[in-house]
Formats: structure tokens, sequence, C-alpha cells
């Protein structure tokens, strides 16, 4: 496994844009650079910066080019990654989601348990058991690229994609998991549905979860779903 | 207030404003009009904040019925535009009154048109824009294109002049030979050979080209031997090349957001404008450009917005 890059690398995206890579795989610690030097720009505001998107293992800076240059930028991330561990940087948020499995919330459950030969029970206890890190939201809005499934649970798309997966859906694709926040096309092997309304474009904070943070599925029954749903909180 | 009636809503007609930022960590994109300059300069020509919304029509324009009196402006592709029976030209505000009825009919140079009334749509705000995001229904008229009986508002705004227009001089020039300057990278390194190809080439749009992106037809554009052929899914920026394996390139634009294609150069902002007004069948080359020239041309093309805004404020081009 390669760990953290000693120094990033910089590529340029543009004029406008600069990605910085810590790393070139998909692992925890990599990722908690990323969210980490996110949160310092977040916090210190380096002059010129306009939007700062953290991915897997880098961050895509937008950056005004009539106020700052990369050069300048490069200067002052590296000031910022060199006093890293004198930034109060807070401990990811844990969300937790809860989920109905199976039904016709997760039709694909019993697949899943197959392809793993597991019972279906099992499938629930292990996907529900994990702590999961957000690496990165994108695809449609808040669409969370998790870290973490369980290889017990690791299962191939669908052959032919769903023209629409529901709102709310939770699947597994390969080694990722993820939920559907938007009703989108999709060919992720559905397990069960979230009553939560994951984006709310007027509410203050649109999404429950930005990348970085933790999540972890909790179990609920069908009449608990339809309770949580009918009260519309999210 | 009450401003259009849409009697035909055009092929793919939406509102739109400077985009919406700030969201692109969750995967929203930016959205936004295409062609930046001639979004801004419609506003303008109405007296409005050049921000305002305003609605971006791609190629077939609508009919529109007014619904009160207001002053109109059209800018962008070059496109036949009339008031009832009277012919109007692009780039000049005009007054309307309740009645009258605008057609804007296809665009005969260029694609995308502005049309920004005195005051601006009004739609809501949504996540700080009133951009329309049709992938996820976001923002604008119920997130989704105009259609046939839509009514339009737009904000209450002191009177202001008419036939105000942008000098020449200033317009943007339409050709189907299109030159993108284009700095190298993010993911330049998995090319070779491919990059010459890249900058030595012409390509043709297709008729895959939307405000997702353009994807070009022209010689395959191949990966260094042994590269990989996709990249750790990340965000991308308009104006961003993809190469997907096919080898045909596609020009990323602002309603994408993540991606998992090696990039092999993007497209320099100002000449987003350009890229916006490309039709299919047009011819697209690639020009190699470095950061400093381009954060010079950048600056050139702020300095000449201002300079029009300061024309277009002070009143001085009333004649036309």
């Amino acid at each position: 496994m390669t760990p953290l890059f000693e120094k990033p690398v910089w590529r340029l995206v543009g004029d406008r844009g600069a990605l910085v890579e810590y790393g070139d795989s998909i692992t925890p610690e990599i990722n908690r650079k990323v969210r980490s030097m996110a949160m310092a720009i977040g916090k210190e505001h380096p002059r010129g910066i306009v939007e700062v998107i953290p991915t897997y293992r880098s961050l895509l800076i937008i950056y005004d080019p009539m106020e700052t240059d990369v050069s300048h930028l490069q200067g002052e991330l590296d000031s910022l990654e060199a006093h890293l561990d004198r930034l109060d940087i807070p401990p990811p948020r844990l969300v937790e989601i809860p989920v109905a499995y199976g039904g016709d919330f997760g039709p694909d459950i019993g697949f899943v348990a197959g392809f793993n030969e597991l019972t279906v029970d099992e499938v629930v206890e292990i996907h529900s058991a994990a702590i999961y890190q957000i690496y990165m939201i994108g695809f449609t809005p808040g669409f969370p690229f998790l870290g973490g499934l369980s290889e017990q649970l690791h299962t191939p798309r669908l052959e032919t994609p769903r023209a629409l997966v529901p709102a709310g859906s939770v699947g597994i694709a390969n080694n990722q998991t993820g939920i559907y926040p938007v009703a989108s096309p999709g060919g992720w092997r559905l397990i069960g549905k979230t009553p939560l309304t994951l984006f709310v474009p007027s509410r203050r904070h649109p999404f429950l979860y930005e990348a970085g943070d933790l999540i972890k599925f909790v179990p609920i029954t069908v009449e608990e779903y339809h309770a949580v749903a009918a009260r519309g909180d999210g | 207030m009450e401003t259009f009636l849409v009697l035909e809503p055009g092929a793919f007609t939406t509102i739109q404003d400077a985009g919406r930022y700030g969201y692109q960590q969750f995967g929203v994109p930016v959205s936004g009009a295409l062609d930046e300059f001639s979004f801004r300069v419609a506003n303008l020509l109405v007296g409005n904040d050049e921000t305002a919304a305003a609605l971006e029509i791609t190629f077939q324009g609508p009919k529109l019925e007014a619904l009160s009196e207001c002053v109109v402006a059209v800018t962008g592709a070059e496109t036949p535009i009339r008031v009832n029976a009277r012919p109007e030209v692009g780039w000049r505000s005009f007054a309307v009154h309740k009645g009258d009825v605008i057609t804007i009919r296809a665009a005969q140079r260029g694609i995308r048109s502005y049309v920004a009334v005195s005051g601006g749509i009004l739609v809501p705000e949504i996540m700080g824009s009133r951009s329309t995001y049709v992938g996820a229904g976001l923002g604008g008229l119920d997130g989704r294109a105009l259609v046939t009986g839509d009514t339009l508002f737009r904000e209450q705004a002191a009177a202001v002049p008419s036939a105000v227009s942008l000098p020449e001089r200033f317009r943007p020039a339409l050709s189907s030979e299109i030159a993108l300057r284009a700095i190298p990278g993010p993911q330049d390194d998995y090319f070779d050979r491919g990059i010459d190809d890249f900058y030595a080439t012409s390509f043709t749009v297709s008729a895959k080209a939307d405000r997702m992106g353009y994807r070009l037809v022209g010689p395959e554009i191949k990966f260094k031997g042994g590269a990989p052929q996709s990249i750790i899914s990340e965000p991308s920026m308009p104006g961003a090349v993809q190469i997907p394996p096919d080898g045909s390139p596609i020009i990323l634009l602002v309603e994408q957001t993540a991606g998992g294609y090696a990039k092999i150069a993007t497209v320099i902002s100002p000449d987003l404008d350009v890229i916006a007004q490309a039709r299919p069948g047009d011819r697209v080359r690639f020009e190699r450009i470095d950061l400093a020239t381009a954060h010079g041309v950048h600056r050139a093309w702020r300095e000449k917005l201002r300079v029009v805004r300061e024309i277009l404020q002070s009143g001085k081009s009333c004649v036309s």
C-alpha cells in the first residue's frame, strides 16, 4: 500500500484550478490528510481561494487568478501543512443513518447474501456494524463515496443499471457502499433505504454530512421507517 | 411582477445566473451561464446587476408574450429577433409593451443567446443561485427548462433607457473554426505522442454537446504505453478535456461534477465563452498556453468587461 506522498504533487487545472495530491491510493490515512488540509484552508482561508473540494486523495483548489497564483498558493499550503498539528482540527462527525434493510427497500439484498454465502441477517449485521469514512461526495448532489465496506459484502454492480433508483436507497458496488440522496439511474445493488431526506436544497445546510465525516448505518424496522418518513425530518 | 408568458419554449431554454458556488464539495456543479461575457452584457444593457438571472437559449429561441412593459436585450449567438413584426437586433436593448410578442428564431451563427429583462428574471434563490441544474431538478423554474404556458416574473426595476447597445468592437467574433487555448494537465503525464496529436490536429464538435460537456470527433488520442486509462475519481473544472478509453476528447462544462478519466488539458476560463458558442459540425483545435500567459489573458478578459461596464453604465452608448 502506497503511503502518503512525502511532498504533495501539484497539478495545474486550467487558469483557475490546482489539484494537490497527497497520495495515489484510496486509504483512510491519505483521506484524513486531505480532510485536515481542507479544514486548515477553511480556517485560515488564504487570499484568493474561491473553493476547496476534497477528493479521495487530493484537494481541488479553485482560485481567483486576479488575487493569487499557484506559487503563492504552494507557499501558503506548505506552511499550513507544516503547522497542521498546531491547528485545532475537530474530529470527524459521526452521522447515523437509519436504514430499513431488505424487502421492497433493498431488492438486491438476497443477491448480496447469496453471492457472499451469507444470510440476509448477516448482511444487515455486517453492513451496519462498520463505521464508514466519506472519502468524497459527487456523482449526484450528496452522493457519498464511502470507504470501509467489509470484504464479506463485496458484490459486483448490476449488469444492467436501473433506470431510476429511488432517493434514499443504500447500495453496494464492488468494494464500495453508498446512498442515493436523489433519485437517479444507478447500477449499485440495493440493500435498503433510509427514510431521511439527505438533500434539502432550501435548508440552511442542504446536506447532512460532508467529506471526511463518518457514517454509521442503524437498522430500523419498516414501521420505524414509515414513522420517520411521516415526520419528514432529516 | 409578471413579465413573460411562454408561448413556445424553444429547443432548450433555462434560467441561469453567474452560477452556484460553494457546493461542488457536495457534488453540486456550478451551472450558470455558459457564455459569461454575453450573459453579463445582456444584463448591463438593460440596467441590471450583471449577475441577475436571465434566459439562456440553446439554438432555437422561444416565443414570449410580454405581460408588462419592460426593456429587453438579447446577446450571444447571431439570431433573428422580432417584436411582433418589427425586427430587432442583438446586443442592443429594446422596449416592449404589454401584449407584444418577442420571437427569437434559430441561431445562424453561434448557438447560445441570453435574454435579459430589466429587473432580472425572478425565481427563488436556491443555495445562493437562480441557475437551473436540470440534472438534479435544482434552481431556475422548478429545476427544468421552460415549457409552453410558463409565466416568468421579474424583479421590480426603475425605468431604464432602451436602445442601449454594445459597440461592435467589443462583440465576440463567431466562427465555425474555433481555437481554444488550453493549459496541459492535470493528467498530461498520461500521454506522450498523444499530446502532440492533441495540439496538432483539429476536431469536429459532435451532436453530443450540451451543458455537461462537448464530445469531439477526430483522430484518436492515445495514452502513453502503460499509463492507466482511468484515475481515482476526482472533481472536474469547466474546460477540462477528458480522454476516455476510446480516445475521443470530451470538453467538460458547467454541469459536470466528478469523473474517473484522465484529463489531458484544461481550456482557459476566458475561452469557455467561445466553447459555449460552438455548434455541432464546427471545427475545434487546441493551442497550448502556459499558466502565466493564461493569467494575462484572464486579466485582459476582466479588463474588457470592466471597460464595457463603464461604457454601458455611463450611458455613452445610448445612440446606436
